[in-house]
């Protein structure tokens, strides 16, 4: 397969993990996004990297930072007589006040796991007697794409596509976790897709105001050593924002999807999950689209569950590893998660339970 | 049949079924013991150990390429048969039809399961056919119930892997599912991948003829993750495989990049993974890749005495990582 | 979020569609968010939309610099 098969090369990733080897300084970076984890977990990264790079994984969950009120409400439309709920299939597991969507469904509420938002618009097209709502999770990789559905629903007259947004925003998010007590990473490993979209100016506040050296990686093995090699020259030299995907991303990103979404979507605070409220980190539906807003909706949610022992949100912002938590692999695992960065198969716990943990290690 | 559809008479025990039976069911079957249409078959068994299996199918659509429910059916049941050891030779065929449902679709299903049990081996011997209402069934589910004969020293389970194993597939693994989720309604994913749904009795006795089996499983729902976990958790072993070998065709690969699946979780419905002595692995190779149904046999991994019911997989870089079963359904993702 | 496949522009097709290819599977992609694609560009992929051309050029220069970082390496 063109353009990623070369970027596994077996070869090239020898050579380049012998070139982070060499450094002499451990280090250690964050990467942002989950389907970095995920990436660095399949590739067998991790082992091969300590110690020169410990790898701390952060809040770029777009599942694990979904806040159980939002999904009760997402679960709570499912169950009204006349919704059709899409989601992307990520969202199915995640716990909310009455479950998850699986078990929704199988109380039968109408839920419908799609591939694409466009699978959404062609449901409300064909079921003009139902309303269709879509479940609209995902940073800023994904919500142009359901701006654009928006903005052709309106075209085409389909009163009965909703969308509940739940879109988050990664640079405000950067912003909160670098001023956080505690907070002590060298460097960051940038979301890929989410830079073809924003571009690298986005972040340049990291290096200005934090002196942090980040870059902005791809999602093959050989890309995000490419961004590491870079971080460890920059801290030894000048901190910047290094883009190091430029085959898909270029500093001013993609000024025709920002501005679809900016055309359907008004920043606005959001609650992280684990976190708390950040400022201007979420995403609503603008006045002109509110007729196609589901969040706007009334929907009887109950109360969220009491906070556990659950210690995501130290996860995510990078504080503890998952077997830190004392809930890790004993009562928390990916068959019965207690929070979301199990639930989610990139969530932090998860792929450390599935990829890199081993049953009786030492837990540090 | 002047009629086009199936109706709910037609699962009623009356004429109307008595003429679904004659003129259709027992026709395309062709089968003599089902014929008599007695309320059991009799049998004698030509051997004392026997194997029993039951199996039930609600694939959707009936229809894929490279099958059908009925196929499906039939060398499902083979297979869970073969995984012992067992010679297959008898089968049930328990029917439950959806109100509406065309009786070209049926009759469709049918000649398959005709086709495919001929080509196994193995007789529909007898059979039930209800009818649902309109709404339930998914068009149709089969079940099915298939009994065969062990041999002397021929009977294999998956407690039988030991340590220092070789393990060995018959070839591409996650053909199955993607050939469904091709079909299914909303993805509209073109691909040219088709099941590789087949009976494995014939695969089975020639790699016997050439060497010892110590375990065998078909890799059906789960994939081979769940497959090799059961198989390691039952011995008490621990499976390393070699990513690298693993075989897996570009289009199933290219499936799995784009919906964020795992090959290693995808479903198959001709492929037996089997864990052999180390010794007669090259032997056992060889046969499977002279067989119609082995052509593609690859060498992928090893038993060992590692943590029991631990599978881990070594990546082209040499480090490993653990494969943990999958909980419920794989549902493609975004992330 | 971020999972995205690069994939070979086959053909354009009307509402600003394309049928892409990826190791010989086809899908319809919308091309809503990108500009100037033809038959022959990659795109990259996400959820059944292309979000960006894949930049041939740098493609190359990508892979070149990693090659010549793995070939540093096996002479030291």
């Amino acid at each position: 397969m063109r353009y990623i098969d070369e970027y596994r090369s077996p070869d090239i990733l020898k050579g380049q993990l012998e070139r982070i080897g060499d450094h002499q300084n451990s280090i250690s970076l964050m990467e942002v996004c989950g389907t970095h984890t995920m990436a660095i977990s399949r590739a067998g990264l991790r082992p091969l990297l300590a110690p020169t790079v410990d790898l701390v994984s952060g809040p770029g969950c777009p599942v694990c930072v979904t806040s159980e009120r939002d999904i009760g409400k997402a679960i709570a439309m499912a169950g009204m007589p006349d919704v059709i709920l899409t989601t992307f299939g990520d969202m199915m597991r995640v716990p909310g006040p009455q479950g998850t969507l699986v078990e929704a469904a199988s109380r039968g509420a109408a839920v419908k796991v799609v591939y694409s938002p466009l699978e959404a618009l062609a449901l409300a097209e064909k079921e003009r007697d139902m309303r269709v709502v879509f479940l609209g999770v995902g940073f800023e990789t994904t919500s142009p794409l359901t701006a654009a559905v928006t903005l052709q629903a309106r075209e085409r007259g389909l009163d009965n596509f909703y969308l509940l947004s739940l879109h988050k925003l990664i640079p405000p998010a950067l912003r909160a976790l670098v001023t956080m007590e505690g907070f002590g990473i060298d460097g960051f490993i940038l979301p890929g897709h989410v830079s073809v979209i924003i571009g690298s100016e986005a972040y340049s506040f990291l290096p200005e105001e934090f002196d942090i050296p980040c870059a902005v990686a791809g999602f093959e093995a050989a890309d995000i050593l490419q961004a590491i090699i870079r971080i460890i020259e920059m801290k030894e030299g000048c901190p910047a924002v290094s883009i190091e995907y430029s085959r898909a991303v270029r500093p001013e990103g993609n000024p025709k999807a920002l501005d679809i979404m900016n055309q359907v979507f008004e920043p606005e605070d959001a609650e992280w999950r684990g976190i708390g409220t950040i400022p201007g980190s979420g995403l609503r539906l603008r006045e002109d689209f509110r007729h196609h807003d589901a969040g706007a909706w009334e929907v009887d949610v109950p109360p969220a569950q009491a906070e556990s022992r659950c210690r995501c949100g130290d996860i995510l912002c990078g504080r503890i590893k998952p077997p830190q938590c004392a809930l890790f692999a004993g009562e928390c695992t990916p068959e019965n998660p207690v929070g979301p960065c199990m639930v989610s198969t990139e969530g932090t716990c998860a792929s450390y339970y599935l990829y890199d943990y081993r049953k009786g290690d030492d837990l540090d | 049949m002047t009629e086009e559809l199936v109706t709910m008479a037609h699962g009623g025990g009356g004429t109307r079924m008595r003429e679904l039976l004659e003129e259709v069911v027992f026709p395309l079957l062709g089968e003599p013991l089902l014929m008599e249409a007695e309320d059991a078959a009799a049998l004698t068994m030509p051997g004392e150990r026997v194997a029993f299996t039951t199996d039930s199918f609600v694939v959707k659509p009936l229809f894929f390429p490279g099958g059908d429910i009925g196929k499906l059916a039939v060398c499902g049941t083979v297979n869970d048969l073969a995984m012992r050891g067992a010679r297959p030779l008898y089968l049930t065929l328990g029917l439950i039809l959806e109100e509406g449902l065309p009786f070209s679709v049926l009759e469709e299903v049918l000649r398959s399961c005709a086709e495919w049990s001929r080509e196994a081996g193995v007789g529909i011997v007898t059979g039930d056919t209800k009818v649902v209402e309109k709404g339930m069934a998914d068009g149709m589910y089969v079940n099915t119930a298939g009994i065969g004969v062990i041999g002397e020293g021929r009977e294999v389970s998956i407690k039988g892997a030991a340590p220092g194993d070789i393990l060995l597939v018959n070839g591409f693994i996650g053909d199955h599912e993607v050939s469904v989720i091709g079909e299914r309604e909303g993805f509209d994913l073109q691909v040219s991948v088709r099941s590789d749904c087949a009976p494995l009795g014939g695969l089975v006795e020639a790699m016997q003829e050439a060497g010892d089996l110590h375990a065998l499983r078909d890799p059906t729902r789960g994939g081979m993750a769940a497959a090799l976990k059961e198989m390691a958790s039952s011995s008490g072993t621990a499976v390393e495989l070699v990513e690298e070998e693993l075989p897996v065709r570009e289009e199933v690969r290219a499936v799995c990049e784009m919906l964020g699946l795992d090959p290693l979780l995808l479903a198959n419905e001709g492929k037996l993974v089997a864990a052999v002595p180390e010794e007669e692995a090259e032997k056992i190779l060889e046969a499977m890749r002279g067989h119609s149904l082995g052509e593609d046999s690859a060498l992928i991994g090893k038993v060992t005495d590692g943590r029991m019911g631990e599978v881990s997989i070594m990546t082209p870089l040499g480090s490993h990582r653990l494969l943990r079963m999958p909980s419920g359904e794989q549902f493609p993702r975004i992330c | 979020m971020c999972l995205a496949v690069p994939a070979e522009v086959l053909e354009l097709k009307e509402n600003d569609m394309a049928l892409t290819e990826l190791g010989g599977v086809r899908k319809d992609v919308s091309l809503m968010l990108v500009d100037d694609v033809k038959a022959g560009d990659y795109v990259l992929v996400h959820a059944g939309f292309a979000i960006e051309k894949i930049d041939k050029v740098e493609a190359e220069k990508t892979l070149e610099l990693f090659e010549e970082i793995a070939k540093l390496d096996e002479v030291y």
